[in-house]
């Protein structure tokens, strides 16, 4: 069995038996700078990680299927997003086009950009569908009625999609890997900080909209309360 | 510098509490939990948008509109036609599941054609090439005749234009598959002198006596009847069942008469008997508007008193003088017939008997009462142009002998189609067999024998959308459009009082390499030439449907049906077309039909010494359409366990035979053997065995096929002594322990 003061010397390191003293003072000097130092290295790589290499491995970025150009569609329209993006008749939202919508000008190809042939070899005159991604798309377990919110409480686009009606092109879709949600709900900064109103789409931002506007806190079809305002 | 654990330790504690102040643990945590909610196998709501088409339902002879509603192109829902004067807004189960028929894996996708045994795939112009090419050279031949079709119905332009092409080719032997119509149709003709449909305004009647009619377990339009019932209980109406076994019609009938089986017509008469003997009968009805009473009326008090119908029958003395008279005094009493869903024709006799009981109370033609629905009149096309081939074709008898001297009341005999074919004339009298909308190598009673028989028949084509058993037999299969997929009229849904036509119209394109049947026949009579081209002078189905419904066709696009709404029954002094131009109880004819008579099930007593009787549910379809998967699933585990069906016996039978509820035996019929499952009941009458109809498809797809025992495997039909018609209510059988 041991005594009190050898169980102490074990269990600080210091024999003195093996080592001479001011050898000993030296290595704790160090030691103790060597224990810092990589907590700072570890502190600095965790933070490098936590805000510049997990959002790039969170997410996959790849381009739209086609190029687009909102600006040059904007002014050729006259009724504004509505005029591509509208409300059917029974008051549903079309969402992103369909070739139906640009048949119209586009059977044949205009001018002489690359992209534009390409769309109208590849998609119109073969009569698919443009698998566009869409970077506003929220679960499918969420009911969100444009109309609602655009014909009934009048907010404009702008106030959840920003100004993407005056982009010149259509930058990259990014999909969460894990939750394979467009990068858009969650909003580009990666700590979830936004300045505007459209640059996040969480559930949060939501109910903040809605406890501030004073919005019904029952469903309409439902008139179930809490979650099933916005929730199936 | 050492690196040794501690630094190690450090490192992982600064790397820890970094991570804190980063975004890190929030947005996994988050995102982890939407993950969760993210299940590909989740089904979500598809985008698009969303349109509705009003159409109509052909799953079964209902005649129900419905809504079918999309989402872009895909149909995602059927609802019931709100204001349909059928079904109003409702559906039934399997309407609900019809997009099951459409996407599903039964479906035929080209046509095919049989070589050495198995199915390739051919195209409609060399399909349709072959069946006219073998055709030419038969009529060539002088054997026109030998063409035959069996078809579903025989109303509606579809089956009309079959029925036509085979006229004008030469052929009398269009046949439609068999339902207690059939009998029905003779009834009225015999009393009432018209050539009509049956129709019952249970709606309106407040006392229903069903003999054997499952009200609501799929008889007559399956959706019409859930109404009228919920109507009945609102407004204190009354439905007796009277039935063998405990169905649902009779659970939640207000009196269930349990009676022996296949006597039903015997406990007519007797009720009948008490009815005329406490002069309880409409006096203005019997006295004005009808003859041969006096004749009938002793038969009925001589032969069925009540003991003596009791002694048959089973029901008590008491509970036959009870029931007639709360059936006479009622104020619209009505009396059905025609047992389960009435897929069997069952024996004349028997109807006769039940139409008596409504003739008695004075129903016919009234509110609530029996209706004799004139046949629609809206297909008028040209006179045909009949060649030689033609007529001396249409002179032969049928190949099913309908029509002959011994059968003279029968239009169609699909139930001796086997016997006919498989009795050696010394050559082949069917060459060609068309089969559309049908299923009868499943639903004609003794399968085994239509198989035997069919396979004699060297070119069978069949128009079924689905690979069922019929189309697996066939040598071509020239699929139909879904009903989803196409155009179509539905007249005259099954027991519906009023004249009334739906349309059915494409909802979505067809998804395969389909062809309308109609489409196909005009094909094929173009091809012929001559006459026969010149009968069809259409150049497609929609053309022909348009044309032949006339002024209709505007209300039939906007609301989806029409209806004369104005149709009233004529009144008793027109109604009549008989010598007399009265209502006859009898007649010469009706006479020499001879008198009521049990119909004894097939099968020797000493071997079997039990009876085995089908039953119908709504969730089991055992026409052309077999249940979809979603009404598989929805089927209860009293009837089937995985794929074993049960068999309902009475407890004491039971008992007597050693069998235990839930214990394996074999079932044998002197048609065939089965293993069932052994389920005891106290609903059901001692000596009987049930098995539901609409199991035990070999066919379609897996949802379906190899579940259960298919009743028409181990049944065989009974010809009716007055018409021919199959006049089987079960068979003899027996049950030994597995
Ligand atoms: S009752 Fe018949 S017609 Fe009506 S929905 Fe059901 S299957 Fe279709």
């Amino acid at each position: 069995m041991s005594t009190v003061d050898e169980q102490s010397k074990a269990a600080s390191g210091m024999d003195e038996g093996h080592i001479p003293q001011g050898v000993e003072e030296k290595k704790q000097d160090g030691s103790s700078a060597t224990i810092i130092l990589f907590f700072v290295f570890g502190f600095i790589a965790s933070l490098i990680v936590g805000w510049v290499v997990f959002p790039k491995l969170l997410y996959s970025s790849r381009p739209q299927p086609v190029e687009f150009n909102h600006l040059v569609h904007n002014e050729m329209v006259d009724e504004g997003c509505e005029s591509c993006h509208f409300f059917r008749e029974d008051g549903s939202y079309s969402g992103v086009p369909t070739l139906a919508q640009c048949i119209d000008c586009h059977e044949e190809v205009q001018g002489d950009s690359e992209a534009e042939e390409y769309f109208v070899t590849e998609y119109v005159q073969r009569y698919r569908e443009v698998p566009w991604l869409v970077y506003s798309r929220q679960p499918p377990c969420v009911f969100f009625p444009h109309s609602a919110h655009v014909l009934k409480a009048g907010m404009d686009c702008v106030t959840c999609h920003g100004s993407i009606g005056e982009s010149e092109s259509l930058r990259p879709y990014e999909q969460n890997r894990i939750s394979r949600y467009s990068r858009d709900i969650w909003g580009h900064n990666i700590a979830g900080i936004s300045r505007n109103s459209w640059d996040r789409m969480k559930m949060d931002d939501c109910a903040e909209c809605h406890q501030r506007e004073n919005v019904n806190q029952a469903s309409v079809q439902t008139k179930r309360g809490g979650c099933f305002v916005c929730h199936h | 510098m050492k690196i040794d654990r501690r630094s190690f330790l450090s490192f992982a504690i600064g790397g820890a509490a970094g991570t804190a102040l980063t975004p890190l643990p929030w947005k996994l945590t988050d995102d982890m939990s939407i993950w969760s909610q993210m299940w590909p196998w989740t089904p979500v709501p598809a985008r698009g948008a969303v349109t509705v088409v009003k159409s109509a339902c052909t799953l079964c002879p209902g005649g129900c509109g419905i809504n079918v509603r999309k989402v872009d192109d895909r149909v995602v829902k059927i609802e019931g036609l709100p204001d349909h004067p059928v079904n109003d807004g409702s559906l039934c189960t399997l309407g609900l599941a019809g997009a099951q028929l459409l996407y599903g894996p039964r479906r035929v996708k080209t046509p095919l054609k049989k070589v050495n045994g198995r199915f390739v795939a051919i195209s409609w112009e060399d399909a349709l090439a072959e069946v006219s090419e073998k055709l030419s050279d038969l009529r060539a031949k002088g054997g026109a005749h030998t063409v035959a079709c069996i078809s579903s119905s025989d109303r509606g332009t579809v089956a009309e234009l079959l029925a036509r092409f085979l006229r004008v080719f030469g052929s009398p032997n269009f046949i439609r598959m068999p339902s207690s119509q059939d009998a029905y149709e003779v009834a009225l003709y015999l009393t009432q002198g018209v050539r009509a449909i049956p129709g019952f305004d249970v709606e309106h009647s407040d006392f229903v006596l069903s003999f054997g009619s499952g009200l609501l377990d799929g008889w007559g339009s399956p959706v019409y009847l859930f109404k009228a019932h919920s109507q009945w209980r609102d407004q204190g109406g009354k439905l007796i069942q009277v039935e063998p076994r405990l169905s649902r019609t009779a659970a939640k009938a207000d009196q269930w008469v349990p009676i022996n089986p296949g006597t039903e017509g015997a406990l007519a008469l007797g009720i009948a008997g008490v009815i005329i003997k406490e002069s309880l009968y409409d006096e203005k009805f019997v006295n004005s508007h009808s003859s041969g009473f006096q004749e009938w009326k002793r038969l009925v008090i001589d032969g069925f008193s009540p003991e003596i119908v009791s002694k048959v029958t089973g029901v008590k003395v008491t509970v036959i003088t009870e029931l007639a008279r709360s059936f006479a005094r009622a104020n619209r009493p009505l009396a059905t017939g025609g047992r389960g869903k009435g897929t069997s024709p069952g024996s004349l006799k028997e109807v006769l008997a039940v139409h008596f009981l409504n003739a008695l109370v004075g129903n016919l033609g009234q509110k609530g009462g029996s209706w004799a629905v004139p046949e629609p009149e809206y297909i008028d096309w040209p006179e045909l142009e009949m060649e030689q081939a033609a007529s001396t074709g249409n002179q032969q008898t049928r190949i099913d002998g309908a029509g002959s001297d011994i059968y003279t009341h029968a239009r169609y005999l699909a139930n001796r189609l086997p016997e006919a074919l498989l009795t050696d004339p010394g050559y082949q009298p069917v060459q060609v067999l068309f089969i559309s909308e049908a299923n009868p190598a499943y639903s004609l009673p003794d399968t085994t024998a239509f198989k035997d028989a069919v396979a004699k028949i060297p070119m069978k084509v069949s128009f079924s959308s689905y690979l069922d058993e019929t189309a697996e037999l066939a040598d071509l299969v020239l699929p139909n459009h879904t009903y989803l997929e196409r155009y179509e009229d539905v007249p005259a849904p099954s027991g519906y009082p009023l004249p009334i036509i739906s349309l059915v119209r494409p909802v979505v394109e067809p998804k395969f390499n389909s062809m309308h049947t109609g489409d196909a026949v005009i094909q094929l009579a173009k091809a012929l030439g001559g006459s026969i081209s010149k009968a069809f002078p259409w150049d497609s189905y929609e053309e022909c449907l348009e044309e032949t419904l006339g002024d209709k066709w505007e209300s039939l696009m906007e609301q989806g049906y029409w209806v004369d709404s104005e149709y009233e029954a004529p009144g008793w002094s027109e109604a009549f077309e008989t010598a007399s131009e009265k209502f006859e109880f009898t007649s010469r004819e009706i006479s020499a039909l001879g008198n009521y008579s049990l119909v004894k099930p097939e099968g020797d007593e000493a071997f079997f010494p039990l009876v085995l009787i089908p039953f119908d549910t709504m969730r089991l379809w055992s026409g052309y359409v077999g249940s979809p998967p979603f009404l598989i699933k929805s089927v209860e585990d009293t009837l089937l366990q995985k794929n074993e069906v049960l068999v309902e016996i009475h407890a004491a039978t039971a008992d007597s035979l050693g069998l235990g509820s839930g214990s394996t035996a074999v079932l044998t019929t002197p048609k065939g053997k089965a293993r069932v499952k052994i389920r005891t009941t106290e609903g059901i009458m001692p000596g009987l065995i049930a098995l539901p109809r609409g199991l035990g498809h070999t066919a379609n797809d897996r949802f379906l096929a190899g579940k259960g025992v298919n009743y028409n495997r181990l049944a065989g039909p009974v010809e009716d002594g007055a018409t021919g018609h199959d006049a089987a209510w079960g068979i003899r059988a027996r049950l030994a322990k597995a």
